[in-house]
């Protein structure tokens, strides 16, 4: 096992997103944990038991975390497994993923996160942690057995896409969870004005005739989570924010001090409404694409800090899903296998420094789970990512390892090649 | 009547290759093809007027009607444009078809495909699947209604209505009234007439005018009355009874009185207006029975006959273009 020989990763660009380190540098991993760091130079004199791998200046930084991954395990297993869902993730530079619930049974229920989790124990390729479900069979109903989802490892709850339209109801699983240290992750929207709605309201989507909703109806969502979130001191994660007019809303309730942690995608960061073009179904998302205005403000926060962590929003479909008519497919697209290489486009772009960006898919969703990773210090998981920043890619849908091939960026052009994944000490991709 | 009858000739003299080889949308044309194609129209309303309407300008073509929603009117105005040109043509309706039991639409368009159809002419209820289905079949794709998106043979055959009646469509102004959010037909006729040259007005209640409407290349109005103040057409839309639900407009009768059109309110309009409705109507609800029926201001079953030619002029055009692919 390649476990037993210590690893170091030399003459690397060292991004660190906790110390705000992004020089030269090198890393020594052994027994599954950061051994030895060195900032600023590269090491020598390297003992002849450890396996030296030479970066060339290619970007280290800690692997990523992904707090919002879809898979079809269980009941869905021709879309993605867990396994195939790791294997994604390794091949993009993610070590840690949080499946969501919305599975089939769904994760309501402690048996089926421990179902969870001890199929995750023999996949190595990533780490899979669980999100439970807020509300039984995700019907915004009655609320599921948090505190006993909690103890079997679920990380936080959330009914996924489906909105908990009874305030009631959502009031409560935010001051229950409250007390078991829970964070309830929320798609902020308000469920009427969205009902049904397959693309964003505006000029383009009626030209289209497809069924819309307008913006407002996230910005309303967002409001009333938010104000509950303050009445009960309760740990919000808003789950996907897109436009402008939300993003007021929660600039006012950080300034008021609300606990909200707030997560963008990366399809709305890459994305805006013309990109479903002819009705082009691999781009349509829930909730969909925004106007370019929108996806701007959402990389000015992003800049600003004031949205927190990028998720890949994984959603697998298979192509019987989304070869319909655009009101009938299926929303979603896979992304952990581009979320590093399309975020890097900030970076090209001078919309973040590196080190920021990195910050919003490492150190960030790893502070939001209570996790020791996303940094790279002394005794932090060897979870390291190795990245070539420069080398031109184009995406082939075709050529994912997803099972599901439902890629928004089929086709795109990107900068940035995912060389080596190294998850628990080991090295679980390298590129060919 | 003495009008001469157009020979096969002349109909072959101006018939053009279609500028795509499928027809989605009235965005596909230029004013040039526009034109063409309803100067190809007019001379096919010549030719159905004949006692011997057949042509054989499509012999040998196969035309296909593939309707995942009812439309007697569409349905048998396509079929009787190909028979008229002597292709064989042939209707399949989603009912008995296995569409039903869960066949996709690209299972339905690949097994249609594999029967080797020259013309597929397709309905359905869902915006941009007529344009799925081109990317999916080997043959000429016509979309005769895709949700709430377009039905650019409707709009060329109001084209060719408003030309035969004024001459030229050029400065003329044009009121869309009525559902414009849910209408296909609004928006086909909304790119068409600004191709054509058109002064373009939508009308309706705030409920049913779609969002970023008047950067379409159009005039809003909320009030019927202004809106069609010194209109040369009137073009009504039909208001889905189900509109009822879900907050749209409170009752018929409300809607028909602010946004029916009776002959009071049409005072508001040019004096040589004329009347038009896709059809089917709703009598009293969006349009008064009075007006519709005066043939001195309907053109209502002038747009039925055109119907035929103007598909008629469609369907040779595409079926040139694909000889010439050939």
């Amino acid at each position: 096992m390649s476990r037993g020989r210590p690893i170091a990763f030399n003459n690397a660009r060292l991004v660190d997103p906790e110390t705000g380190w992004d020089g030269p540098g090198a890393v020594v991993v052994s027994e599954g944990v950061i051994a030895d760091v060195s900032r600023g130079k590269a090491m020598d004199g390297l003992s002849e038991d450890v396996r030296v791998i030479d970066c060339n200046g290619g970007m280290l930084a800690p692997g990523l975390i992904d707090l919002r991954v879809k898979t079809g395990e269980p009941g869905a297993e021709t879309k993605e497994t867990l396994r195939s869902a790791a294997q994604a993730a390794a091949a993009g530079g993610v070590t840690s993923i949080v499946v969501q619930p919305d599975t089939d049974p769904a994760v309501d229920d402690p048996s089926v996160v421990d179902f969870i989790l001890r199929r995750a124990q023999d996949i190595e390729s990533a780490h899979i942690l669980a999100a439970g479900a807020a509300t039984k069979g995700l019907k915004g109903e009655q609320m599921a057995e948090i505190g006993l989802m909690r103890d079997a490892g679920a990380r936080y709850v959330t009914d996924v896409d489906r909105p908990i339209a009874d305030s009631k109801v959502f009031r409560r699983i935010l001051a229950y969870a409250a007390a078991f240290g829970m964070a309830v992750a929320h798609r902020p929207t308000d469920p009427w004005l969205s009902k049904g709605a397959a693309a964003t309201e505006g000029e383009f989507a009626a030209r289209l005739g497809l069924p819309s909703a307008p913006v407002v109806a996230e910005r309303i969502g967002l409001e009333r989570d938010l104000a509950l979130a303050e009445l009960t001191g309760g740990r919000l994660l808003v789950d996907q924010i897109t436009c402008a007019a939300a993003l007021e809303a929660l600039d006012r309730a950080k300034g008021r001090g609300v606990k909200a942690v707030a997560t963008a995608s990366i399809n709305h960061l890459s994305f805006n409404e013309l990109d479903i073009g002819d009705y082009r179904t691999f781009a349509k998302v829930d909730p969909p694409l925004r106007a370019e205005d929108d996806r701007q403000a959402l990389i000015e926060a992003l800049a600003s800090g004031l949205v927190d962590i990028v998720v890949s929003a994984h959603a697998p479909a298979p192509a019987e899903d989304k070869r319909l008519p655009f009101d009938e497919a299926a929303p979603g697209g896979v992304g952990l296998e581009t979320l590093l290489p399309a975020l890097l486009t900030l970076f090209h772009d001078g919309r973040l420094p590196l080190v920021d960006l990195i910050r919003t898919v490492t150190l960030a969703p790893a502070q939001f789970l209570g996790l020791p990773s996303g940094r790279i210090a002394s005794g932090a998981p060897a979870d390291l990512v190795l990245c070539d920043l420069s080398a031109p890619v184009v995406i082939d849908a075709d050529r994912l390892v997803s099972k599901s091939k439902n890629s928004p960026f089929d086709g795109r052009r990107l900068q940035g090649q995912v060389l080596m994944t190294v998850t628990g000490g080991k090295i679980v991709h390298r590129a060919e | 009547m003495t009008t001469s009858a157009p020979g096969i000739d002349e109909v072959r003299a101006r018939t053009f290759p279609f500028p795509r080889r499928h027809f989605l949308s009235a965005l596909d044309l230029n004013v040039v093809e526009a034109n063409g194609l309803l100067d190809l129209g007019d001379t096919f309303v010549e030719l159905n007027r004949q006692t011997t309407k057949k042509l054989d300008l499509l012999k040998g073509r196969t035309l296909v009607n593939l309707f995942f929603e009812n439309s007697t009117r569409t349905q048998s105005s396509f079929e009787l444009a190909g028979k008229r040109l002597g292709a064989d043509t042939m209707n399949m309706s989603v009912r008995t078809s296995s569409v039903a039991k869960g066949e996709t639409l690209i299972d339905t368009a690949v097994t249609l495909n594999a029967m080797r159809p020259d013309l597929l002419v397709i309905r359905h209820a869902s915006s941009g699947a007529a344009a799925l289905l081109s990317q999916k079949v080997g043959c000429s794709v016509i979309n005769a209604g895709d949700g709430q998106h377009e039905h650019p043979t409707q709009a060329l055959l109001d084209a060719l209505s408003m030309r035969r009646a004024f001459g030229s469509l050029a400065g003329l102004t044009v009121a869309i009234c009525g559902d414009v959010m849910h209408s296909r037909v609004a928006r086909s006729n909304v790119n068409l007439l600004n191709v054509l040259g058109a002064e373009v007005r939508l009308v309706g209640p705030p409920t049913l005018m779609p969002a970023g409407a008047d950067r379409w290349g159009a005039q809003v109005f909320h009030d019927l009355e202004r809106g069609i103040a010194g209109a040369d057409v009137v073009m009504m839309l039909r208001l889905q009874l189900e509109r009822m639900q879900g907050a749209l407009v409170p009752s018929t009768r409300e809607y028909f009185r602010y946004w029916g059109l009776d002959r009071e309110k049409l005072k508001a309009a040019s004096d040589r207006v004329r009347v038009m409705h896709p059809g089917p109507m709703n009598r009293g609800v969006e349009i008064d029975s009075d007006v519709a029926d005066d043939p001195a201001i309907s053109l209502i079953q002038d747009q039925v006959e055109m119907g035929v030619a103007a598909r008629m002029a469609v369907l040779a055009s595409l079926s040139a273009r694909l000889d010439n692919d050939r």
